[in-house]
């Protein structure tokens, strides 16, 4: 083999593996790609039911129902619709009414979100970052909601209310 | 006072990072040894300032000077000493001085021992390591730092966050850093490889000591994280598919790659344009990964507290850093000539054969990374792209690389025999074989690719041995004889053999535990029986318990298994105070390679509480497979020739420089 026959072999190789890689790589995005929705959002697309996608906004104050054998059942709001969400198993430490919180699944036929996973969060000051943006976008935000601890002023300004708590 | 001469020696570092950035390099232009060796002194003085730094920043956490803001919002007094101690890197401000102290040990291990470097060699390396070194110092200084006082100091601390007072905690970023930042060091010999335009075998030979030091720590450092984030967050999954995670294993990835194709450099003296590459996108992966943690585009357990002007200050250093080098490397690297030819079946083949397939599963994760965020930036639409994606990508790229793993080291340079190999590999071939019959049996009516992916782990582990008994001629001559051939096997022969192997067994984990995880949640009150997998565990009783600066609430199970007592098993839910968080401290019960695995949810008033309980087939091979990886590492590094090797070429090198001027 000459150095350019040995060149191309290599060339050709590597085309074929990035060839397949992209292959993969387009079709897995068509597939499996979940979409974020809030609830004002899935009235707006009409959401058809057994379509996955993450659902995200505040677990409406009251609305925390647990069942038997850790069945669960909330209502996630952002201020312009709700949207009822059933859940199966334990949910996340810092789970709490008038939180922010992320669901993945689907809808089913009567218009439940099915959840099969509810995203721990890990700091009880921590707002899942699509949820506020969703909230600042249709105008629901409360400064409070999203409190950084790590802000210079705020920590300046409320050490003993830090110390308190 | 501690703080501000923290501080102070923070901004000295800097200082001398500025002309360690410069002389050196003038130096090397004015071809002056005493201007070149500046770098040498600065490097080490450097090291020392910034080690004071940390100190005194470790000092002010010891001592809860809550005077400090750093101090105040990650620290409590009645936090254990050694949070107190870890917590200093469990904050955006702490881990950064941590992450440039890291960088100016590297550069002080540069100057002190590589003494067999040619002079203008280590003056450029040590010049941009200075140059990154600058940059971060900048940042801290600017942006992010760890010693500004309040004006009222308060008499309590807002304690750290709960889910990170663990004992991984003090190892799982050290380590990260280590190997994040090690990659620093192959980066800076690519830039003055290029700077200087001249690159050959002998840079190959020093540049891999430091991409396997790095190599190790990233491996061990992202092992850990995996099985903290499994016992910690009470979820029972070790690999998430989460950007932060994913900003660790590409650098690890492109590491792989480079550690590869600098043993084709350095045996052959090809692939040298790809191996600088390499180097350079290694680091620059690794920058990346500092950018997606730090810069608040990414809301995880990893991001503390941000702040955009963080993250446009360390995208600037990306932009800079990533795009100079490359601009670099466009500009000099066809100055670089080729060398050895070689087939392409060949061992350098199967080396770019394992290449081209880490590099492109790289890239798969680097898409499925970065395009939501790309989108998001772009169109403003939200997409999260998940396990699935990366499943689907990333497993089809990594099976035919498996496959290959075994032939690769039993292939010779420049012209290999695949036949030979093949029948060379026949008893990992047969073992592979029985291996999925037997699973398969075993399993039958179960999952169908999990047999065949653990006969491929069967392949990889038996074909590492294969090789080893092929070398020493095993039953072919006499046992004694093999013994001593296995005795003078290089040692970076056995390295290769237990990375290898640790890949099958890290395989067989993955498998095992994904296919044959048996779970029970349900809600049980004291006396109850879970059944799992076998076990029978009993909740015989919820106590609470006092803890340092957390209350807990404790739930004890006796675990049982044919009548007979195994074990008692304690998981608990703990609510720290001072936040008014809550985590849930896991009970794991190692059986084996096996784990069961308890998590507790919430207790609700008529005494039940919410119990989540799994049992994980050889889970832990999941993890003993990249400490065997390290370790294979390791020996590899302890190699001879990288210990006694370098002197000899670089000699070469000399008497090339020499000529040249």
């Amino acid at each position: 083999m000459t150095r350019k026959q040995r060149r191309l072999t290599l060339i050709g190789c590597a085309l074929a593996v990035l060839a397949i890689a992209a292959g993969l790589v387009l079709s897995a995005l068509r597939d499996s790609i979940v979409f974020f929705s809030t609830p004002s959002m899935v009235a707006e697309k009409h959401l058809g039911p057994g379509k996955r996608f993450r659902l995200g906004g505040l677990v409406e104050q009251g609305s925390l129902k647990r069942g038997d054998n850790l069945a669960v059942t909330f209502t996630v709001g952002d201020g312009g619709a709700t949207l009822p969400v059933a859940y199966k198993g334990i949910l996340p430490d810092l789970f709490r009414e008038g939180q922010g919180v992320i669901a993945e699944g689907a809808l089913d036929g009567s218009g439940v979100f099915r959840a099969d996973t509810v995203l721990a969060k890990h700091d009880e000051t921590y707002m899942p970052k699509d949820v506020a943006d969703a909230l600042k976008k249709q105008g629901h935000w409360k400064d409070d909601y999203g409190a950084k601890p790590g802000n210079m002023p705020s920590a300046s300004a409320a050490p003993t209310q830090g110390a308190m708590r | 006072m501690i703080a501000e001469s923290g501080h102070y020696a923070l901004v000295l570092a800097l200082a001398l990072a500025l002309i360690q950035s410069i002389v050196p390099i003038v130096g090397a232009r004015w071809r002056d040894a005493a201007l070149m060796n500046v770098a040498r002194s600065t490097a080490l003085a450097q090291l020392l300032f910034v080690a004071a730094s940390f100190a005194a920043l470790v000092t002010l956490h010891v001592t809860s000077d809550f005077s400090v803001a750093n101090v105040y919002e990650n620290s409590h007094s009645l936090k254990p000493l050694l949070y107190k101690i870890t917590g200093v890197w469990g904050n955006h401000e702490g881990s950064m001085l941590l992450w440039v102290s890291i960088l100016a040990l590297f550069g002080g291990l540069v100057a002190a021992f590589g003494n067999n470097l040619p002079l203008s060699l280590r003056a450029h390396v040590l010049a941009v390591q200075a140059w990154v070194a600058s940059a971060f110092y900048l940042f801290i200084l600017i942006t992010s730092n760890p010693f500004l006082r309040i004006a009222n100091p308060p008499i309590e601390g807002r304690d750290l966050n709960p889910v990170l007072q663990d004992i991984g905690l003090a190892v799982h970023p050290p380590m990260l850093y280590l190997g994040y930042v090690g990659f620093s060091i192959s980066f800076s010999f690519a830039v003055a490889a290029l700077l200087e335009g001249r690159i050959d075998a002998a840079w190959a030979r020093w540049v891999r000591p430091w991409t396997l030091m790095a190599w190790i720590f990233l491996t061990l450092g992202i092992a850990m994280g995996s099985y903290w984030a499994y016992y910690e967050l009470g979820w029972g999954g070790w690999w998430f598919w989460d950007p932060v995670e994913n900003a660790s294993l590409m650098p690890w990835l492109a590491g792989t790659a480079l550690l590869h194709s600098a043993l084709v450099m350095e045996k052959r003296n090809a692939l040298k344009v790809w191996t600088v590459l390499l180097s350079i996108l290694t680091f620059s992966l690794s920058l990346l990964g500092t950018f997606l943690v730090r810069s608040g585009v990414l809301t995880s357990v990893h991001a503390f507290a941000t702040d955009p002007t963080r993250g446009v200050f360390i995208l600037l250093i990306l932009f800079v850093f990533i795009g100079g080098s490359l601009s670099l490397y466009a500009w000099r690297a066809p100055a670089l000539k080729q060398g050895g030819l070689f087939a392409p079946i060949s061992r350098e083949g199967a080396l770019v054969l394992n290449n081209l397939l880490l590099t492109t599963a790289c890239a798969t994760v680097f898409i499925g990374t970065l395009y939501p965020l790309a989108l998001e930036v772009l169109t403003g639409e939200k997409i999260s792209v998940g396990a699935p994606f990366f499943n689907f990508t990333f497993a089809p790229l990594f099976v035919p690389l498996l496959l290959a793993v075994p032939f690769g080291p039993l292939l010779a340079w420049k012209r290999g025999d695949l036949l030979g190999a093949a029948q060379r590999l026949m008893v990992a071939g047969i073992a592979a074989l029985v291996a999925i019959a037997l699973v398969f049996a075993w399993t039958y009516g179960g999952a169908t690719l999990a047999p065949l992916a653990i006969g491929l782990a069967a392949f990889v582990i038996m074909g590492a041995l294969c090789d080893l008994a092929e070398r020493i001629a095993l039953f072919r001559i006499p046992l004694s004889l093999s013994l001593r051939r296995a005795r003078g096997l290089p040692r970076a022969t056995w390295g290769t053999a237990f990375a290898h192997a640790g890949l099958g067994t890290a395989l067989i984990g993955i498998v095992c535990e994904t296919t044959w995880n048996s779970e029970y949640i349900g809600s049980m009150k004291p006396d109850d029986v879970a059944r799992v997998a076998g076990y029978e565990l009993r909740l015989d009783g919820l106590n609470p318990r006092q803890g340092p600066n957390f209350r807990e609430m404790v739930a004890q199970f006796t675990v049982t298994r044919d009548g007979q007592t195994v074990s008692v098993m304690t998981p608990s839910k703990r609510n720290f105070t001072t936040r008014g968080a809550s985590t849930t401290e896991a009970a794991l019960l190692t059986r084996g390679a096996s784990q069961l695995y308890i998590s507790l949810g919430d207790a609700s008033a008529d005494g039940t509480i919410a119990v989540r309980i799994y049992h994980k087939p050889l889970v832990l091979m999941i993890w003993w497979g990249p400490v065997l990886m390290a370790f294979g590492g390791l020996l590899s590094l302890s190699d001879r020739r990288l210990r006694v090797g370098a002197p000899k070429p670089a000699k070469a090198t000399a008497r090339a420089l020499q000529a040249a001027e």
